[in-house]
């Protein structure tokens, strides 16, 4: 079943890129030169230095990075929640400075409020913007990740994996371009991950968005991105961007081959070196 | 084995009730869990052998009315009084109802602005603790001095009692401030305003709550008190009447008002409680 509210425009660019023409997409984010510092008691932490990253249109962008890096910052200034300290994040040509309607942001742990039941939950973008909800297309999309029927269940009767299926409905009922996932799976257990990184994945062939998803597992990074952009932390800053050109649909399977642990490895190998260089200086 | 596990499956995601927290799982003993019909049997025959047991014993042992009458005669007295109490009846209900109406009203918007500027809380909170410990009965005199023997001095007096109780209790709940909440709401374009009707205040509900119960006792109180202090009507005044004039049935009979009253307020807002903010019991 395809979800509504395809974007044509990425259809046609994604067909063009698979047929071997090597244009990349066109930039949908642009991030230049952010920097962020913080004021605290024993004084400024740089969280982000000099950060410059494209995110392209209809692309699978991970970010990755050991806690502390800064990449949850990354992602909140990219969503116009965090103002940056320099530097400027743009999609197509608007500057972020506040929440775009474009953007939607998913949280760790889901993040519904508990005293609202399922429905009432995803009903709250539309509630906000004081528009009546687009309940057809809640309907598909709860039917979409398996959660039609528990509508009037509250966030307490539900397991971690069907709360985050329930916050990716929310997100995805206002029909972003952009999606921001901010470590949305690192509280699940390890099968319910497998089982939520094949249904984004999913969720992302057939929509077309534009995803940018922050990790702390390089596993998970190689397996769902095209480009795996590696943190280095304090400050943080772009390391190394990866290309990711595995096939799709990929399957769980594929963690386990040589060629996924190679590049797991080398990616391991590239964080550590950084943390090493870091030991060595300080 | 574990007595308290036993043989139950574990669930770490619900919350267990008491834990320690001064929520509404605290003060809600039995009142929601349904009891099965063995229970229920006991309870009343609990109370009628209370209840007789206490006739019986009376009757037996000769006791003067004056001292303690048999609950036959309050009962009784309830009847045959009832025409005399209602107007009186209705006069606490009024002072109480719109003291703490004031009170509450003042209590909520104070701890819904002064959350919002954590230094004039600071400034303003020891204030408020000297409301709360402070009886207001005690102010009740002056007041009848300035506004004579009416409802008003005993409005002020509930309003003064109930609202710092509102106050510090909504105050706590508006503390708890999920920032990850209020981001998901901004993320989606919310307003301050709608971040405060939308997040803030249902996240408080539960303690707000908790200090709409507390506060309307203190305020049921604080009128029977005052009514007692001076002026010539109200249950409290009444009180002090029959005492007087040592009529112990009917002085129970008042007794079993206020009972009722009070047991309906914390029903009520027991209700108040399921219904808004049982999300987090």
């Amino acid at each position: 079943m395809k979800l509504p509210g395809i974007a044509d425009v990425a259809q046609t660019e994604r067909t063009s890129k698979s047929t071997g023409l090597h244009s990349a997409p066109p930039v949908k984010m642009a991030i230049r030169n952010a920097s962020k510092s913080y004021d605290t008691r024993s004084g400024a932490v740089h969280a982000l230095a000099d950060v410059s990253l494209d995110v392209r249109e209809g692309e699978f962008l991970c970010i990755l990075g050991p806690s502390g890096c800064g990449k949850t910052t990354l992602l909140w200034s990219m969503a116009g929640l965090h103002a940056l300290s320099s530097g400027s994040i743009t999609l197509g040509n608007q500057q972020i400075t506040r929440p775009n309607p474009e953007i939607a942001m998913i949280f760790q742990d889901a993040n519904l409020l508990p005293w609202r039941n399922l429905a009432k939950n995803i009903e709250l973008p539309f509630e906000l913007k004081r528009k009546p909800p687009d309940r057809e297309r809640i309907a598909k999309l709860l039917d979409r990740v398996g959660l039609a029927g528990f509508e009037n269940k509250f966030p307490r009767e539900l397991s971690g994996g069907m709360q985050q299926r329930a916050s990716i409905v929310r997100s995805l009922s206002v029909d972003p371009s952009v999606l921001l996932m901010d470590e949305p799976f690192g509280a699940l257990d390890a099968f319910t991950r497998d089982e939520m990184n094949l249904l984004i994945q999913e969720i992302w062939m057939e929509t077309k968005k534009t995803i940018a998803f922050v990790t702390h597992s390089i596993s998970e990074a190689i397996f769902l991105a095209d480009r795996v952009a590696v943190m280095s932390a304090r400050p943080g800053r772009i390391a190394e961007i990866y290309d990711i050109d595995i096939p799709r649909p990929r399957s769980i399977d594929i963690q386990t081959e040589p060629d996924f642990i190679k590049r797991v490895l080398d990616i391991k190998s590239r964080i550590e070196h950084g943390r090493g260089a870091r030991v060595a200086i300080t | 084995m574990d007595k308290v596990l036993g043989d139950k499956i574990p669930e770490f995601n619900k919350k267990q009730g008491g834990g320690g927290n001064v929520g509404l799982s605290g003060a809600s003993f039995s009142l929601g869990d349904h009891r099965s019909k063995f229970e229920i049997l006991v309870i009343i025959l609990v109370a009628v052998v209370i209840i007789g047991g206490t006739e019986l014993a009376l009757l037996v042992m000769k006791v003067p009315q004056y001292v303690l009458p048999r609950p036959s005669l309050i009962v009784t007295a309830l009847f045959t009084e009832w025409n005399f109490l209602w107007p009186h009846i209705l006069i606490t209900l009024y002072e109480l109802l719109v003291g703490f109406t004031i009170g509450a009203s003042i209590g909520f918007v104070l701890a819904a602005v002064i959350t919002q500027f954590p230094f004039v809380e600071k400034i303003v909170t020891p204030y408020i603790l000297l409301l709360v410990t402070t009886p207001m009965l005690a102010l009740v005199p002056l007041l009848i001095l300035r506004f004579g023997f009416g409802s008003e001095p005993r409005i002020i007096a509930v309003a003064l009692a109930s609202g710092p109780m509102v106050m510090i209790n909504s105050a706590t709940g508006f503390r708890r401030v999920d920032l990850a909440k209020i981001a998901l709401a901004r993320s989606f374009g919310a307003s301050t305003l709608q971040i405060f009707t939308k997040i803030r205040i249902p996240m408080a509900m539960p303690m707000i709550i908790v200090g709409l119960m507390v506060g309307s006792i203190f305020g049921l109180l604080t009128t029977i008190g005052a009514e007692m202090v001076g002026g010539a009507e109200g249950l409290g005044n009444r009180l002090t009447y029959y005492s007087a004039l040592i009529r112990m049935p009917q002085f129970f009979a008042i007794i079993l008002i206020l009972a009722v009253m009070g047991i309906s307020i914390y029903v009520f807002f027991f209700w108040l409680g399921k219904k808004w903010a049982s999300w987090e019991a």
